[in-house]
């Protein structure tokens, strides 16, 4: 039989706001733990929270950029379970009416746009952490950091669109994108800021109706998820081939082992008992309040590529490459800016520049070799005052130290000569020197020319502009030429 | 010379005068504490810091620096955190626990010099009509000590009946404030929803608790409420609408005044006494320039089902916290995680409390919140709307308190519907987050005390200590004297 998946996504995305969620307690990551709390975030009796506009704004560029209804009226629940490090009994999210609903985004796969519609997102709280294995921790005991607790999530829920993990992963490389650009989550799936469940059944190719689901968590990388997603798929794949039935469950990925262990079956499933918090007022948006947002929002990847193909003239794998970061299409943007050569200066970032990013492990901001760097270095080029070789020499020693071009191109005495004096004094000692490869040429041996252009370029140090030389050697061999014959 | 069963308004003349000092008055409070401990009065009671406290006010009061209410003793329901004090909620399971922090009604009175005498008993975690269900035991009413004193602010209630401070805070969530004002004699003011910061009150349920006065007097409800209201950033459902000086209202009288009596109040089951009592306000009011009218608030019968769904509801949730991972009781025989939860809050909470959560767990169950839960929210709106058409027509509603006056100890704790129906007259108003208050107008032929409740629009307070103010000075009511 074959079988086709039906995939569909929750992904939690934790907002880089200051503060968290419900409190004024500070949200950096990796502190001492329960540093970072205070009678809210501990669930202590008598506190109340307090909603963050912050974290409803930076939901609100994710609705816009997602192309959703943000609802003018959406109500935060009580999502009620018990669990050590969830400090209230309850964790507030939203349930009936969340932030907002009925989106779309479009990714690319296989060269084909695939539209992935998007249910929900709404606005939540993170727990806590319970450390249960660490060394520190004694038999027996667990013990509980609520740092996390309170963080802003926003869960986006998409529609179970999604025919391959293919598909998935590269929805998530794209969301992940997305809301590094829109500069409202950092993206770092290790550190937990992206965290992806995926719901997955699968049916008989050509079948309409949905096949039973079950529940992947704890897919911490989009290796993770494609790795998870196709095993999972061939587990169903084997159940089914073998008469079986798939079972409702929550299923754990192990990816140190490469499989999935059941969490919990449907019977053990929760009933959560969502009602509306009375600690909280509905959130209302208005539609100045909507347009306000949209008219702040950052430009999205997929505008910027449009637009660097378009603008700067390049090619869709170069756009593409320019915008893997919002800080590389930035330090590209102000490289060009002045440069006549935007190929140029696009070959110089998607290149050496990226490759010395990677190596110094600098992000583009922070770069020694700046982007005022490389527009002087592609101006210098420009100018025919140093060589391409030269260049790279140059642009060595500017990402070690910082210096200018001009300076380090000055220091190393690299700037090209066009002085012709200079020039043709080599030319005549190269052409004294190599009578025979002189003689050659007069006979007809084109190729003896490149030998003697080099011998030139090596009598000048590197110095003569390369141009120049071949044009006055071009012509001194003509000359001799005609006149012996 | 001094009269510690006199209020506020006039102790504060002889701080003033220097006829007297704080500290004179807390020791002599403190001495009565004692005296009539077997009231139950209190969980706490805050001797050492009282005393210094006091000595500080009087510094205060003679460098003339002291605030608003210097020297007023006061009593705090334990539902409501203060540092340095154990906030136990009447609970086995919080019995050890401490605040960290201060509510804001804490700190807004203790900015005005307020002395704090200790900190009240009450029903656990306010869910009672009788203050008999506090793991601390039941407190008695000082008119007769076989005798509940009302719940859930009984100990608030029966401490300024008693003569054990000045005043006291309450907390009302189905009447908590005004039925126990009513039973013991004094005055309870149950401010609109929002009006006083709930950061810092121990939830039970949410969308209906309040906190508010229980003062001897109307004038010492008006000068507390001048305290405590105001918005809060730290409540998200504090309202962010003026306050008025309620002072002001004390003498307005009641001249033009339009007064509705909702049928539904006065129909039967209502003890006779309670309603002649109220009947000869009438007249007082009439002889006042006020109009009497009677007005209808058809979903009156609905209103105990509604509050009790509700309040269930939003206190298995608010409870939920209370599992001995963190902080308060864990049960020490307890070895799993599981074992933890159910031992530590099998132990911790008493009979009522888990009735309401088991309650309140089953009408937000997938399948039966439809029934219980939605449907008791529609029907909460269909109160308010009861109440604002009613307030199109008066300026505010006259209504008996309770439908009896302080019954016995023990004599209703075995039928829990029969309890949760003596709250039919003081639940709508926290169903539709208005003010109320409850006056003394009488006694009942065991010499109990009658309570009269007045309702009104919300924030609309300043017309119910009019109203209120009037009522008591109109009527020669006794208080226990020393």
């Amino acid at each position: 039989m074959i079988y086709e998946p039906v995939i569909g996504l929750e992904i939690h995305i934790q907002l880089k706001t200051a503060s968290k969620i419900f409190c004024g307690c500070s949200t950096r990551f990796g502190s001492l733990p329960n540093t970072q709390v205070c009678p809210v975030c501990l669930g202590l009796p008598g506190s109340l929270p307090v909603l963050n506009r912050r974290a409803v704004e930076y939901a609100a560029r994710l609705a816009l950029a997602l192309n959703c209804r943000i609802n003018p009226y959406s109500v935060f629940a009580r999502k009620n379970f018990f669990y050590p490090d969830m400090p209230k009994g309850y964790q507030i999210s939203q349930y009936e009416l969340p932030f907002c609903q009925n989106g779309y985004f479009d990714i690319y796969v296989s060269g084909t746009t695939r539209r992935i519609g998007i249910a929900r997102i709404h606005l939540e709280e993170d727990a806590g952490k319970s450390l249960h294995a660490e060394s520190f921790v004694e038999r027996n005991e667990t013990l509980i950091d609520l740092n996390r607790s309170g963080m802003p999530l926003c869960e986006v829920v998409t529609e179970p669109d999604f025919r391959s993990p293919q598909e998935a992963v590269e929805f998530l490389v794209r969301l992940r994108e997305l809301v590094v650009f829109l500069g409202i989550c950092d993206g770092n799936m290790e550190e937990g800021s992206l965290r992806c469940d995926a719901n997955i059944s699968i049916r008989p190719k050509g079948e309409a109706a949905f096949g039973v689901k079950t529940e992947l968590k704890n897919m911490n990388s989009f290796r993770a998820v494609e790795k998870a997603l196709e095993y999972e798929i061939h587990r169903q794949e084997l159940v089914l081939d073998g008469g079986g039935q798939i079972e409702q469950q929550t299923l754990l990925w192990d990816a140190g082992r490469n499989v999935a262990s059941v969490m919990r079956t449907k019977e053990e499933s929760h009933d959560y008992r969502y009602f509306p918090d009375p600690d909280l007022v509905p959130l209302t948006f208005s539609v100045e309040q909507i347009e306000e947002i949209r008219r702040s929002m950052p430009e999205l990847p997929d505008e910027k590529r449009k637009r660097f193909v378009a603008h700067y003239r390049l090619s869709e794998y170069d756009a593409m490459v320019l915008t893997e970061s919002p800080e590389l299409a930035d330090y590209f943007e102000a490289a060009a800016k002045s440069v006549k050569d935007k190929k140029a200066a696009a070959n110089w970032v998607t290149g050496l520049v990226m490759k010395a990013i990677k190596e110094t492990g600098s992000p583009p901001d922070r770069l020694l070799f700046t982007p005022a760097h490389l527009t002087e270095l592609l101006h210098l080029l420009e100018e025919r005052q140093i060589s391409s070789t030269a260049a790279k020499q140059i642009f060595e020693v500017c990402v070690a130290t910082g210096k200018m071009p001009a300076v380090v191109m000055n220091e190393l005495g690299l700037r090209q000569v066009e002085d012709t004096n200079f020039i043709d004094q080599a030319i005549a000692q190269v052409l004294a020197d190599f009578p025979a490869e002189v003689d050659s040429y007069v006979r007809g041996n084109d190729k003896v020319f490149a030998y003697l252009m080099g011998q030139v370029m090596r009598a000048t140090a590197g110095k003569a502009a390369p141009q120049v030389v071949a044009q006055m050697l071009r012509a001194r061999l003509e000359k001799i030429k005609s006149g012996a014959a | 010379m001094f009269n510690l069963s006199s209020d506020y308004s006039s102790q504060s003349m002889l701080f003033k005068a220097g006829k007297v000092s704080c500290r004179e008055v807390v020791s002599a409070y403190l001495t009565q504490i004692a005296e009539k401990a077997d009231l139950n009065a209190f969980i706490t009671i805050l001797e050492d810091s009282a005393l210094a406290q006091a000595e500080k006010v009087d510094a205060k009061i003679q460098a003339g620096t002291a605030g608003k209410l210097a020297g007023m003793v006061l009593a705090v329901k334990d539902l409501i955190v203060m540092r340095g004090a154990p906030t136990t909620c009447g609970s086995k399971i919080l019995s050890n626990y401490y605040s960290p922090y201060d509510a804001a009604v804490i700190e807004k009175l203790a900015a005005e010099d307020v002395v704090f005498i200790g900190k009240t008993n009450l029903d656990e975690f306010g869910m009672g009509s009788s203050n008999e269900t506090s793991y601390f035991g039941p407190v008695r009413n000082p008119h007769d000590p076989q005798r509940v004193p009302g719940g859930s602010s009984g100990g608030s209630a029966a401490a300024v009946a008693a003569n054990l401070c000045t005043a006291a805070l309450g907390t009302d969530t189905g009447g908590s404030i005004r039925q126990p004002a009513a039973m013991c004699g004094i005055v309870g003011l149950k401010p609109t929803y929002g009006r006083v910061s709930r950061f810092g009150l121990v939830a039970y349920a949410s969308s209906l608790d309040q906190i508010g006065p229980i003062t001897r007097s109307v004038a010492d409800a008006a000068l507390l409420l001048n305290v405590i209201a105001g918005h809060d950033p730290r409540d998200s459902t504090s309202v962010d609408v003026p306050t008025d000086d309620y002072l002001s209202f004390l003498d307005r009288g009641v001249e033009k005044i339009k007064i509705g009596m909702p049928k539904e109040y006065f129909g039967a089951g209502v003890d006779q006494d309670i309603v002649a009592a109220i009947e000869r306000q009438i007249g007082l009011l009439e002889k006042g320039g006020a109009e009497i009218v009677q007005v209808s608030l058809p979903h009156t019968e609905y209103a105990v089902a509604a509050y009790y769904l509700i309040a269930s509801a939003e206190a298995s949730s608010n409870l939920a916290r209370y599992d001995g991972a963190r902080y308060g009781v864990r049960h020490p025989e307890a070895k799993t995680l599981q074992e933890m939860y159910i031992k530590s809050r099998s132990d911790g909470f008493g009979a009522e409390v888990k009735r309401r959560i088991m309650l309140g767990t089953y009408v937000l169950s997938a399948g039966y919140y439809d029934a219980y839960y939605r449907k008791a929210q529609q029907v909460r709106t269909l109160i308010k709307r009861d109440f604002e058409r009613a307030f199109q027509q008066v300026d505010c509603l006259l209504t008996p308190v309770s439908p009896t006056t302080a019954f016995k100890i023990g004599e209703k704790t075995g039928d829990p519907l029969q309890m949760y129906l003596s709250d039919v007259f003081t639940v709508s108003c926290n169903l539709a987050g208005l003010p109320g208050l409850s006056v003394p107008c009488g006694r009942d032929r065991n010499n109990m005390p009658i309570g009269v409740q007045l309702l009104a629009k919300p924030f609309d307070e300043g017309k119910l200590i009019a109203v209120g103010n009037y009522i008591e000075s109109n009527n020669s009511f006794i208080r226990i004297s020393l």
